[in-house]
């Protein structure tokens, strides 16, 4: 009954089979069975936003989801968006910007970061902090990474106009 | 952590979740955001033998209006609650609590249903629930309940449901004329579990309440009914008027105290919540201007 399950999911862009244990989390499936490592695991209880990942678009903590539960659906970890250049700018302006030390928590960042960019082209401060404040860093003090947030958005703007 | 080891049954209905459910009891859990039990199970708070996921039960989804009752399915999420115009035009209070309920990430996967029957007494739309005078649909093998939100709620993390129930839906009277909201807590961070709360609807007009309910989190093991509030309606409020129920509220509470307040801080909390709740419904920045109690 605690026999592995089968499972049939898109992680970015790819189709993938498995059979997975019932309590195996969506970040570990990730990490362990596919080598996605990008993907990282902190507080294991959705408090750190480390695990960070789109599900069918949206993003969610992976370590709150069994990955049977992501059977059918389709899943963007940060190898996906670095990969298709979705976010070469805000990974350039983190770097520019020192918005990261150990970078334990900036594929998560990314995640959130670029969540609320789709959403908001034009945010301020406040809610940037708000769409980030999922997001433990324990290196930056933030400010670094909203400067990031921010700067991305102004040029995205401008290049659009 | 990890979770300890289960078996899992995706239901395909409402029938055969329920079918689960009896078959397996209090051994079962239902999965449906998962993002109250998955934390739970991670930290081996509970270990369920059988998971019961009902993430697929698209019956159990959707928001409807008629005839003056809103209607939530169990399985709609935080961030479709957000967004939904029918919330926005007929209970606002609940756009405004979402947004304090926890991050976006979790908001789009956790459920109302899910959020509702977890029970924790810090979390906002049980309160939010208590204040709109909502009516918790509870399915069993016996067939529909209906029971008031404010009787569900038992204590921590429980509630009337029995472990061979399922919640599939709740009812909301619809926004009335004159009807005004409040939402407000203090919490750590955005977004984490409140310290003190207040989810408050009301009917007011010239000056006056002519219906205020005030749903407290967090102050107590399950959400709470100011009844002091009965002491702000059909009166004229003066600071002398808003001081006795203030008071009065001091009494009925009988918060708990933890690591992040005392239970007299929440205590305080609470009147302050009190005062900034009946300065902002009745437009009335004096009645908030010294300080409660």
């Amino acid at each position: 009954m605690t026999a592995p399950i089968a499972i049939s999911l898109d992680v970015n862009g790819e189709r993938f089979d498995a059979h997975v244990p019932p309590r195996l989390n969506l970040a570990d499936f990730l990490r362990d069975q596919l080598q996605l490592t990008g993907t990282h695991v902190g507080c294991e209880h959705g408090v750190c936003g480390a695990c960070t990942v789109r599900l069918n678009g949206e993003i969610v903590r992976s370590c709150l989801m069994l990955a049977v539960q992501a059977h059918g659906a389709s899943v963007q970890t940060i190898e996906g968006l670095s990969d298709s250049g979705e976010v070469t700018d805000l990974q350039a302006a983190f770097r520019d910007r020192n918005a990261l030390q150990c970078g334990y928590c900036t594929p998560g960042m990314l995640m959130a970061a670029q969540d609320l960019l789709k959403q908001q082209p034009a945010p301020n401060r406040e809610q940037i902090r708000e769409h980030l404040s999922g997001n433990y860093c324990r290196c930056t003090g933030y400010q670094a990474i909203v400067d990031a947030v921010e700067t991305t958005a102004r040029i995205r703007r401008g290049s659009r106009s | 952590m990890k979770a300890s080891a289960f078996s899992y049954e995706r239901a395909t209905s409402v029938g055969n979740a329920l079918e689960l459910l009896a078959a397996h009891g209090d051994r079962a859990k239902v999965l449906s955001g998962g993002q109250s039990l998955m934390p739970a199970m991670n930290l081996r708070l509970i270990s369920p033998e059988l998971i019961v996921d009902i993430g697929e039960l698209t019956e159990l989804r959707g928001i409807a209006v008629k005839g003056g009752l809103l209607t939530i399915g169990a399985l709609t999420r935080h961030v479709e609650l957000q967004r939904s115009p029918d919330i926005a035009a007929h209970a606002p209070l609940l756009v405004e609590a979402i947004a304090h309920v926890a991050h976006p990430a979790i908001r789009n996967r956790g459920t109302i249903g899910g959020s509702l029957a977890h029970a924790d007494p810090a979390s906002e739309l049980p309160a939010c629930m208590v204040a709109l005078d909502a009516t918790i649909v509870i399915r069993g093998s016996n067939g529909e309940r209906r029971i008031p939100a404010a009787d569900f709620f038992k204590g921590i993390y429980e509630t009337d449901l029995s472990a061979q129930e399922l919640l599939v839906a709740v009812e909301l009277p619809v926004m009335r004329t004159n009807g005004a909201h409040f939402f407000c807590e203090f919490a750590r961070r955005h977004g984490d579990y409140a310290i003190a709360g207040l989810a408050a609807q009301a009917i007011a007009a010239g000056g006056v309440f002519s219906d205020l309910r005030m749903a407290y989190f967090a102050v107590g093991d399950r959400p709470v009914l100011a009844r002091a509030a009965s002491r702000l309606v059909g009166v004229a409020v003066t600071p002398a008027v808003l001081s006795e129920a203030s008071a009065g509220l001091a009494e009925e509470l009988d918060p708990q105290e933890d690591q992040q307040a005392s239970a007299s801080m929440r205590r305080h909390l609470a009147k302050v919540l009190m005062a900034r709740c009946v300065a902002a419904l009745l437009g009335r920045p004096d009645l908030n201007a010294g300080r409660p109690g």
